[in-house]
């Protein structure tokens, strides 16, 4: 296993590895923030939107006229007073030739397609003005039949979302290994094992319930159209493909548009977008030639920011009564809602890679069939088809085990790839690299007590105890780090998924490092300089990572994907091998040495055979600022920058184990514990890691026992403030115990994977898992998501032969 | 139009504010203190949290006329003079915060909650501080931070 050790830094101590407190820290808890919504700008106005009450209408009638007279305002928009009905927002994956796109226009002109669509906008000299404004708009309607279920809105004669799409489907997207070369025919597979008595066949159906990505910080947009440049300051994700689509969606010159990210309050995906709103923003801004602030409300958000997940997952899997699995076959149903954001139709193929998840399957196909209907645009959230692959996969190993009376776990372990196995090449056509899934298992097995755990459930089981206990496995694998440029073409996915990063050596010694990832909580600030200060040699302190302003960072894909630091600081890292390259040639010429005699080492260049020869890469900074003395045929600049695209994704896993307690008769949850053993490669910061995993467990938890976003039967969002959707406090969550093991991935030299991610991915099955475990011997199958106490007390009464439509709560 | 007569962060203002307007708008519209965030418009997310008078209120659910003749202290107030405060030191070491956007409204809330009960266990340090949202971190730093906030003697500023 190839790895490039990196150097150290100046103090001789390698910083890549330490817990480094955050540099970003001093700022945040002080409150010295520069969050968008924090901008004033000189006779800046504000905005507020007209939206619809109504999932499904006809637009007959907007009068504006009453809120143009309103105190404070100075302007009403309708799409056709900003010029907008011809526009389009972008989509950047067509995952098919043939895919359904309709227009998204930045405010709604004809007809809305669901609740909270925006159709008319006020700018006022204060945000309270711009609201009251906006509530005087009126708007006619004329109701059209909401489309909401999936499988309805496939059938024949179905109400259209897009009648002029003439039908609901977006697009069938598949993939199968038969015929990609990479395994066995699945229905094959089906049919050997329906005639095989030593053979199960296991088909269920899950839901990936709906759910919002529940950023802290609200979405909020500053344009100023003053001066050569519109800039542009938005609480985003992707500061570079915001500029990017923006230019090409409004036809503005690339050049004349700046983006800036300041800090940015969490995103998971839910920033990665470009939003009506944005462009409205800057519409209006274009057109009132003032600066325009638009900040959202929190139920805004709720209602028109973009949700994740919502999947009808139906699968096969067939196995031999040893527990050999030899064939999974995967049909989804994905809810795109009522339009396509930048990469909404590509979501769930990005779990198509991963139902087979850590294990070696012979056959395997793939169907998705991506859905509209008038509900808000899905598009990507923490894992982004990842979670719903992981899951459906884990809960099947599960009900495999079940069906054949084996441990879970033992049914893993018949069929994962074996360390030894690496690199592996699996049925889905990915190259894992890497991977240890018995050391994860075994140390997440002994920090959970397994087998005494597995003793206190058959006793609780025995005596009838009415809390019973249960234990969830989840073995998990994801592909991070988005992405190998040409796998992302093979996609048809509309741009590269390379990364950009450039270094300054300023006079005094100080480095900038410019890069074109984009934080919005992840510490890069922090992790970027520890990499650096390994790489270059110089202090921790005397790094500054600048990002998230395209006219400082003017090449970048920014951050989703736990791409950040497997491609985002690799490209950082293949920099700064260029300004020791150019330094050595200076060292070499300052020491009077031949350049084949210089070495360098924690940011000092040295003569070979002659210690005392020698200089540090700060002194050359000086010295190549002053220019007086270097080199014929060179230039005087230590800068440099490079773009580095990955060869292959990285392939994080682990084992995560969950002990639930279950109370038979209330249906209440208590996770007793949860140990998570996650296998991220090597680590930069061990307290940023511990962080992101214990954030993405709250997240995937969350999926599993508290959140969704529910419609009623006219298309209206029904938990649409955080009064209603259950967000996870402080008491909703137990402690984790987390634990690393090591296996570098091999495509890039720190032998880094990503960890943004993984705690979501592998938690939901765990949690839902371990809730089944406790109660399956009661006759329930299956509890759908989230698992609140009163869907476990129905199925359980349910399984016990009551009825369970009753109103009352628990009897 | 009202006008109330407040302090915050140590500097006495004057003002008239329209009787609907919130503290937390006050703050940051009138007095420029961005540096306490607005997460909601149900009062469930606490990012608003500031200290009334010395007593943990979030900022969104007072009306800026009820704050008349009050001490407000806002993150940006809790340690004068360049120091931390030991619950703002807490979250730096212990990596109690991610995006920090719930930061300080979490820290608001979390030296009112030491106020009340100097030396909390985990779980009453978990409900004491129900009422502030965090998407990022977990809660398993912030209640690690509370602890080790606990465990600091109070210095000069707190
Ligand atoms: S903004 Fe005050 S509680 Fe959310
Ligand atoms: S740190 Fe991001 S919401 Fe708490």
């Amino acid at each position: 296993m190839t790895q490039t050790v990196p150097t150290e830094s100046a103090n001789g101590t390698r910083e890549i590895g330490r817990a480094r407190r955050r540099k970003e820290d001093a700022r945040l808890v002080t409150g010295r923030t520069r969050w968008t919504d924090n901008i004033t700008l000189p006779g800046m106005l504000h905005l507020a939107f007209v939206r619809s009450p109504i999932a499904h209408a006809r637009i007959t009638r907007i009068d504006t006229s009453p809120a143009a007279g309103m105190p404070g305002v100075v302007g009403v928009f309708t799409a056709a007073d900003l010029g907008a009905e011809g526009i389009g927002l972008p989509c950047a994956w067509q995952v098919t030739p043939d895919m359904k796109a309709p227009q998204r226009p930045p405010l709604a002109s004809q007809t809305v397609h669901f609740a909270g669509e925006g159709v008319a906008v006020v700018a006022a000299r204060t945000a309270a003005e711009a609201r009251d404004a906006a509530d005087t708009v009126e708007v006619d309607y004329d109701p059209l039949e909401p489309v909401l279920d999936m499988e309805a809105a496939l059938a024949d004669g179905a109400n259209l979302v897009h009648p002029e799409l003439e039908t609901n489907r977006n697009a069938l997207w598949v993939f199968d290994s038969a015929g990609a070369g990479s395994g066995g025919n699945v229905d094959h597979a089906i049919t050997a094992a329906e005639a095989d008595p030593d053979s199960v066949v296991i088909h269920r159906r899950f839901r990936q319930q709906r759910l919002v990505p529940a950023f802290m910080e609200p979405r909020s947009t500053v344009v100023d159209p003053t001066g050569e440049q519109l800039t542009m300051w938005s609480a985003t994700q992707v500061p570079h493909i915001l500029k990017t689509m923006t230019a090409l969606s409004l036809g503005i010159p690339e050049h004349k548009l700046r983006v800036i990210a300041p800090d940015v309050g969490g995103g998971f995906g839910g920033k990665l977008a470009v939003a009506p709103e944005e462009i409205v923003t800057l519409l209006v801004a274009r057109k009132l030639g003032k600066p325009v602030k638009w900040t959202e409300t929190r139920s805004e958000c709720m209602l028109t920011a973009h949700h994740g997940r919502d999947q009808i997952q139906d699968l096969t899997l067939t196995a031999g009564r040893d527990g050999t699995v030899t064939g999974l076959k995967v049909d989804l149903l994905a809810d795109m809602g009522a339009y396509l954001g930048l990469v909404t139709p590509g979501v769930p193929l990005l779990g198509a890679f991963m139902f087979n998840a850590i294990y070696k399957f012979p056959a395997y196909r793939f169907s998705c069939t991506n859905v509209f209907t008038t509900k808000t645009l899905t598009d990507a959230y923490r894992g982004a088809g990842r979670p719903e692959a992981t899951f459906a996969i884990e809960r099947m190993m599960d009900e495999l085990a079940a069906e054949l009376g084996m441990d879970p776990m033992d049914v893993r372990k018949k069929n994962w790839i074996r360390h030894e196995e690496f690199p592996f090449t699996t049925v889905a056509t990915l190259v894992y690299d890497s991977g240890n899934y018995e050391a994860a298992t075994a140390r997440a097995e002994e920090l959970f007590d397994y087998p005494a755990l597995r003793r206190e459930q058959a006793e609780r089981r025995r005596s009838g105890d009415p809390v019973q206990l249960g234990i969830g496995i989840s073995t998990y694998t994801e592909m991070c780090g988005l992405a190998p440029s040409r796998v992302l073409g093979a996609l048809a996915y509309g741009a590269g998924g390379w990364e950009h990063a450039s270094i300054r050596m300023l006079p005094t010694g100080k480095v900038e490092v410019v890069t074109g990832s984009s934080p919005h909580g992840q510490g890069h600030e922090t992790a970027w300089s520890q990499i650096l200060a390994d790489q270059l040699g110089v202090p921790f302190e005397d790094i500054e990572v600048l990002h998230g302003d395209t006219q400082v960072s003017h090449k970048g894909l920014d951050t989703y994907g736990s791409r950040s630091l497997s491609v985002g600081a690799i490209a950082m890292v293949k920099a700064a091998d260029k300004v020791i390259e150019k330094a050595r040639r200076i060292a070499a010429h300052l020491l009077e040495a031949a350049e084949g005699d210089i070495e360098f080492h924690a940011g000092t260049f040295s003569v070979k055979g002659s210690p005392d020869a020698r200089t540090t890469i700060q002194e050359i900074a000086l010295a190549v600022f002053a220019a007086h003395d270097y080199p014929e045929g060179i230039e005087p600049s230590l800068d440099s920058d490079a773009t580095f695209d990955p060869e292959n994704f990285s392939f994080p896993h682990g084992t995560h184990l969950c002990a639930t307690e279950v109370d038979t008769e209330t249906g209440a949850v208590r996770l007793r514990s949860y140990v998570a053993v996650d296998d991220v490669g090597n680590v930069v910061n061990p307290l940023i890691v511990e962080g992101q995993v214990h954030g993405g467990l709250a997240q995937g938890i969350a999926q599993a026992l508290y959140e969704e976003a529910i419609y009623d039967s006219d298309g209206n969002l029904v938990t649409g403030t955080l009064v209603d959707y259950l967000l996870p406090a402080a008491p909703d969550l137990p402690d984790f115990t987390t634990e690393r093991t090591t296996t570098p991935a091999t495509s890039n030299p720190l032998g880094v994977k990503g960890v943004g991610e993984a705690g979501a991915i592998a938690s939901t099955p765990a949690v839902v898992n371990a809730i089944l475990d406790a109660v399956r011997h009661l006759g329930v199958i299956d509890i759908p998501m989230p698992c609140s106490p009163e869907r476990v007390w129905r199925a359980l009464r349910t399984a016990r032969g009551g009825t369970a439509h009753t109103a009352g709560g628990p009897a | 139009m009202a006008r109330i007569d407040v302090t915050v962060d140590g500097v006495r203002y004057t003002d008239e504010v329209e009787p609907r307007t919130l503290l937390v708008h006050y703050l940051r519209e009138r007095l420029g203190k961005v540096g306490t965030p607005i997460g909601c418009d149900t009062s469930s997310c606490g990012a608003c949290t500031v200290h009334l008078d010395g007593i943990s209120v979030k900022s969104c659910t007072v009306l800026a006329v009820q704050a008349d003749g009050g001490q407000i202290t806002t993150i940006e107030g809790l340690a004068p003079n360049g120091e931390l405060h030991r619950m703002q030191q807490a979250f730096h070491d212990n990596h109690a915060l991610q995006c920090g956007y719930c930061t300080p409204g979490m820290i608001m809330a979390a030296v009112d909650l030491l106020r009340t009960n100097p030396d909390p266990t985990n779980q009453e340090i978990r409900d004491g501080l129900e009422g502030n949202l965090c998407r990022c971190t977990g809660y398993q730093n912030i209640v690690r931070a509370v602890r080790a906030a606990a465990a600091t003697p109070t210095g000069v500023t707190g």
